[in-house]
């Protein structure tokens, strides 16, 4: 046992070493939590009074009114048709403008984004880390602490959005919405903000590999338009590569279904795809399908009848259990670099 | 706790991939002591003082402060212990009393003391009229100053003191030495790291010299002296009207005669000879203006220390 220990611990003395450690000393004693609510408490009123609110607070403001606004003049144009017409407040577009669910899958990624860049390489350069971890907590606390007030942060704003809606949406079309629409936009919501963890623990791996805010806030915005602007138009052409050509469907001049299913199997990756499937079906109660539809999923279906809110949940739960599985493994990858480096500057 | 010991380190090691940054160093730290650690940049101490707090993983070795594994109990070094790191950082668009109020909840101080501790804490380091300003518009010194206070605010049993005078005048230095004298006299163990030597001479008790990760003399300061410097006296002379050097000749028990200026001259002898010398300048019917004994200092200990390594490394090579 010692020879095997020796030499591995010549090959990869870092690596070996502080398993050995722990296996003499046992594991590390103390809550993990202690400080937790501390470092919440102060990241929350830090981010609650700073500059970047404010502008978020306008930018709700004024995506509230305009998603508002198109809504409306569209909805005029269709009242009588639709039952579940207070959902088309979110969901209704007038170009040029997109509607209020495409929007925000384009603006909760710059919010998270904004907010986490420079969460942990800001106590690097301001020189706090080693004061604050020379107090009796664990870097879990902190890490943790700031995610989550970086959380509720975004939530606040999106809970404020909906409500500006809503009241705004009650006040104009006059017809108050349904329970089933209510408890639909709440969905919504909350998938929004697994949408912004995933986005805010992405960026926060960022603030945690890289020492320059600049930098961080670079790559994260490198990320956010590769997957978001150009992830869409690459999948099919990935996908095409990928698959291998049918001969029938190109001797019939129709799309390839598997080629189809690997496309929209890659554009997933994206969490801006996730989101919108997840919007689509949570906003639209006629959806029954993301890709491609199958005859026996149309068997007996009356074209264009509501599912119900559990189906529909059903259909994208895929979706938020994948939006939800991001933001874990992107916050566990930034807590085991967080973990794994030294704090000296 | 039955030990008196504040800090125990054995054969503490800490490798940076196959470099070692500290080699086998062993430390045992008394309360109620000041002890200096000196040395180059780069020869151990921070990544020293990094393991005591547990922030840094050593290698190999065994430390015990306060009585707990910093590695395995982290929390509880961590609460009685207080670390001012190298150039302490604040938040900025915090005031002083709410930068501590940060670490004092973080530190789990009983919220009902919270605010008068602070206070306290504050009065000490002499920052209550500055205390609700945002910490953005405090001076060098001030932050420093403020960092000490978080140390007082703690109530710890062992300070961790970084280079805590560094940048500082002359002035704020004295301030903040006297301080962590008021620290010492509350019967707290302290560990400091400078490069201004004569001020380290002047508070600590002993001394830690590192290189190139050991530790390579240590002892309070006539002992360095004694080890480095060799055995003996050096004693100043300013005499008038004699030859000197020609006079010391006569004189046993003298090893060498310098002269340093216009009639002074600098004597290394084997015991205290003043009374010898005196005697024989007034003999030979010189006046003699100044006679003293040369207390070794530090920074002559640290300057031959090196030197004499420098010239052992070219004899080597």
């Amino acid at each position: 046992m010692t020879s095997i220990r020796a030499t591995s611990g010549l090959k990869r003395p870092t690596q070996t070493a502080p398993h050995s450690g722990e296996q003499e000393r046992g594991r590390r004693r103390g809550s993990p939590w202690a400080g937790l609510g501390t470092v919440f408490a102060k990241e929350l009123a830090d981010h609650l009074g700073s500059v970047r609110m404010r502008v978020l607070e306008i930018l709700i403001l004024l995506i509230g009114l305009g998603a508002v606004y198109t809504a409306i003049q569209n909805i005029k144009t269709v009242t009588a048709e639709d039952p579940f017409l207070f959902l088309r407040l979110f969901t209704n577009a007038q170009q040029p403008l997109p509607s209020f669910a495409g929007l925000l899958s384009f603006l909760i990624p710059i919010f998270a984004i904004g907010l986490g860049f420079d969460s942990i390489n800001t106590e690097f350069s301001r020189r706090t880390l080693s004061r604050i971890l020379a107090q009796p907590i664990y870097r879990d606390a902190l890490l943790f602490g700031k995610f989550l007030a970086g959380l509720v942060t975004l939530a606040v704003g999106l809970v404020a959005l909906w409500l500006l809606m809503v009241g705004l949406g009650l006040l104009l079309i006059g017809v108050p919405p349904s329970g089933e629409e209510v408890l639909r936009s709440v969905a919504f919501l909350t998938v929004a903000l697994a949408y912004a963890a995933t986005w805010l623990a992405a960026a926060m791996l960022f603030s945690v590999l890289f020492r320059s805010p600049a930098t961080s806030a670079l790559c994260a915005l490198g990320l956010w338009m590769l997957l978001g602007v150009l992830w869409p138009i690459v999948a099919p052409f990935i996908a095409r590569a990928v698959v291998a050509p049918d001969p029938a469907s190109i001797m019939l001049g129709l799309p390839d279904p598997k080629e189809l299913v690997m496309e929209s199997v890659i554009a997933r990756v994206s969490p801006g795809t996730l989101f919108g499937e997840a919007a689509t079906a949570i906003l639209h109660p006629a959806t029954r399908t993301l890709g491609l539809i199958y005859e026996s999923q149309v068997e007996g279906a009356l074209m264009g009848a509501p599912l119900p809110l559990g189906q529909s949940l059903l259909l994208v739960w895929p979706q938020i259990t994948g939006l939800i599985a991001a933001a874990i493994l992107l916050f566990a990858a930034a807590y085991v670099a967080f973990q794994r480096q030294e704090i000296r500057a | 706790m039955t030990s008196n010991l504040a800090v125990e380190a054995e054969g503490l090691t800490k490798r940076y991939r196959s470099h070692p940054a500290v080699d086998g160093i062993s430390l045992a730290i008394p309360f109620g002591q000041i002890c200096g650690l000196l040395g180059p940049n780069g020869a151990g101490k921070t990544t020293t003082i990094l393991m005591l707090m547990g922030l840094t993983e050593p290698t190999s070795g065994r430390i015990t402060v306060l009585g707990h594994d910093p590695l395995r109990d982290p929390l509880a070094v961590k609460r009685r212990v207080g670390y001012l790191p190298d150039s302490v950082g604040f938040y900025e668009q915090l005031t002083g009393r709410q930068n501590l109020r940060y670490t004092a909840r973080l530190a789990g101080i009983d919220a009902a003391e919270i605010d008068q501790r602070i206070s306290m804490a504050l009065h000490k380091v002499r920052l209550d009229a500055q205390a609700d300003r945002r910490v953005g518009g405090y001076s060098h010194g001030m932050r420093q100053r403020l960092g000490l206070a978080e140390v007082f605010m703690k109530g710890v049993r062992l300070a961790i003191l970084d280079e805590p005078t560094s940048g500082l005048d002359p002035q704020s230095t004295s301030e903040l030495l006297d301080l962590i004298l008021d620290l010492k006299a509350e019967g707290v163990a302290i560990l400091l790291s400078s490069h201004l030597l004569n001020r380290v001479q002047a508070v600590c008790d002993r001394v830690l010299l590192f290189h190139g990760g050991r530790i390579v003399l240590q002892g309070t300061v006539p002992e360095l002296s004694r080890q480095v410097l060799g055995g003996g006296y050096a004693i100043e002379v300013t005499a008038k009207g004699v030859d000197f050097p020609a006079l010391m000749k006569q004189i046993p028990g003298l090893r060498s005669v310098v002269g340093t200026g216009s009639q002074t001259y600098r004597i290394a002898a084997e015991s205290d000879l003043r009374p010898v010398i005196a005697e024989a300048v007034i003999g030979a019917g010189g006046a003699l203006f100044r006679l003293s004994v040369v207390e070794p200092s530090l920074d002559d200990i640290y300057t031959r220390y090196f030197r004499s390594q420098a010239a052992n490394s070219n004899r080597a090579a």
